[in-house]
């Protein structure tokens, strides 16, 4: 009598344990899904942002054709890139990043450019869209690797592998990148 | 992050239950003395203590409002402060909270920040106008990061409550204070009490109680806000990754001598440097200091980007001296708007530390 008491104690803290590593995992990839549609917010808004810069800047570039032309096309790439999965998606939104860059390099040499206001609050807006985009990629890896250690790493790798939990793939950064176009605007 | 969290709300509840006892005891004590009697002392003591619930209950839904109102601070758009709206959005994203949290200005120059609300829904940054001109991006940036950890931290309950509460308890014990000189008028009727000696001790311990109360309650916002202040610096780099724009922020803060006219002594704890500004600037934090100081904090900051202190000119003040430079040579103006190769910085952030957020 006394061995089933116990054995039905252990099974139900054993029950309250598995539920719990469960239930921890499936918010660990809730959360890793919402950082994920974080970064997917703000690149959707780096698309929309970049025709309007586009449209501004090319008036004043009329010998500069070829920088924005990159853009344009970075960014057509990048939406198409768009449903490729996490590490295409990075290699093309690091093109444009890469392209914008040069953009506003070109930027700085067109004085009347750079003291147009819709030039000034783009570029702000854009910066920040930049910005945005890496601090959700941040947020986005760390969630990834909690979520992903917590897969691997016993004893939550059983019930893991019990419900088909499968890791993610990092967001990755380019190369040297903590600052993405750095456009001083003060 | 989670024990800060569960501390903060353990905290919270603490402070409101002992400021409600404090002030029933404070009402018995006032009540014993100037109407008299025990019966005087448990009649204050209710009131007192509905007072102090009530108060309390209102500083936890709209203490926030309130130190807002107080400071001056009226609520920016993304229209207005494109800049700083951006930037609250940005470590928004990094902290992962659910939504930005609100942002107000405080019309005045001394730079200075405050974060206040109940919890991350419902939450709000103030930055002063001096703040928003003074500082470059990243500064920007590492001032809306450590603010952004007092709300993620739930430092920011804690804090608004003890403004909100020891801002009370100031009050009361200065009204009965005030009370006391005009002579204990209603003892004489008490009745209650016919030995003049029993309503003479009460009297002291009332006016004891008055003194100590207000004292026990600031000695709480003091100990509290010193050791949140380095806190919010390690959590908020571990936002941005950027120690040196911080570090910036700070040596700019520390460098402006102005007082803030706004702050009071029951907000002060919330900002991010001392609002109300000594004279000289002291290596040791004294008992009633609500800061730990300003270069201590710089110097741990600097060390956690591996440079020295030279690094700490500013992003925008060194462009502008290059540009200076560059202007006097005939040289084109291309060069000043670089501006994070115009300012010294570490090549390699250290790694944060490896607590995983949220």
């Amino acid at each position: 009598m006394i061995a089933v008491i116990i054995i039905i104690v252990i099974l139900v803290v054993l029950g309250i344990i598995f539920a719990g590593m469960y239930n921890s995992l499936v918010g660990r990839r809730n959360q890793v899904d919402n950082s994920w549609s974080q970064i997917e917010v703000q690149l959707k808004r780096r698309h929309d942002l970049i025709p309007n810069l586009v449209e501004v800047v090319k008036d004043y570039m009329s010998y500069e054709q070829e920088t924005l032309t990159k853009v344009t096309e970075a960014r057509a790439a990048a939406i198409n890139a768009g449903s490729q999965g996490p590490q295409a998606q990075a290699q093309a939104e690091n093109m444009l990043t890469e392209s914008l860059k040069s953009l506003f390099a070109v930027v700085e040499n067109y004085p009347d450019l750079k003291a147009n206001q819709n030039v000034l609050s783009l570029q702000e807006e854009l910066t920040a869209t930049e910005n945005k985009i890496s601090f959700a990629r941040q947020f986005y890896n760390d969630s990834v690797l909690t979520y992903n250690n917590k897969i691997q790493m016993f004893p939550s790798n059983v019930i893991a592998g019990m419900f088909n939990f499968t890791t993610r793939q990092f967001f990755e950064a380019p190369e040297g990148d903590r600052e993405v176009p750095k456009v001083d605007l003060r | 992050m989670y024990e800060q969290i569960r501390s903060n709300r353990r905290a919270s509840w603490l402070l409101m239950g002992s400021v409600v006892a404090l002030l029933a005891a404070l009402g018995f004590a006032i009540g014993a003395a100037v109407i008299g009697g025990l019966s005087g002392g448990i009649g204050l003591l209710g009131v007192f203590g509905v007072v102090a619930i009530a108060w309390s209950i209102l500083g936890y839904y709209s203490g926030d409002k309130m130190v807002l109102a107080v400071s001056g601070a009226h609520q920016a758009t993304h229209e207005s402060e494109p800049q700083l709206f951006n930037v609250v959005e940005e470590m928004t994203i990094a902290a992962g909270l659910p939504n930005a949290p609100a942002v107000y200005v405080i019309e005045e120059a001394a730079p200075n920040a405050f974060a206040t609300g109940r919890d991350p829904r419902h939450a709000s940054i103030a930055v002063t106008r001096g703040m928003v001109q003074m500082l470059d991006r990243e500064e920007l940036q590492g001032v809306v990061a450590h603010e952004m950890s007092h709300i993620r931290n739930y430092d920011i309950r804690f804090a608004t409550l003890v403004g909100i509460l020891v801002g009370m308890i100031a009050l009361v014990a200065d009204f009965f204070l005030r009370m006391s000189f005009w002579g204990g008028f209603g003892r004489r009727r008490g009745g209650g009490d016919s030995s003049g000696n029993a309503g003479a001790i009460l009297m002291v311990v009332a006016v004891v109680l008055a003194i100590v109360a207000p004292m026990a309650a600031y000695s709480v916002q003091f100990a509290i806000s010193r050791r949140r202040e380095y806190l919010a610096d390690a959590s908020g780099v571990e936002l941005t990754r950027n120690p040196l724009g911080l570090a910036r922020a700070l040596n700019d803060i520390a460098a402006d001598a102005r007082p803030l006219s706004h702050a009071n002594r029951a907000t002060a704890h919330l900002y991010i440097a001392n609002p109300i500004k000594n004279k000289k600037t002291k290596e040791v934090s004294g008992v009633f200091d609500t800061h730990p100081p300003i270069q201590k904090r710089i110097a741990l900051l600097l060390e956690m980007a591996h440079v020295g202190p030279e690094a700490l000119v500013s992003g925008r003040r060194a462009a502008a001296v290059a540009a200076a430079a560059g202007a006097a040579a005939g040289l084109p103006r291309a060069a000043g708007a670089s501006g994070p190769a115009a300012a010294p910085r570490p090549h390699d952030p250290p790694p944060p530390p490896a607590v995983p957020p949220a």
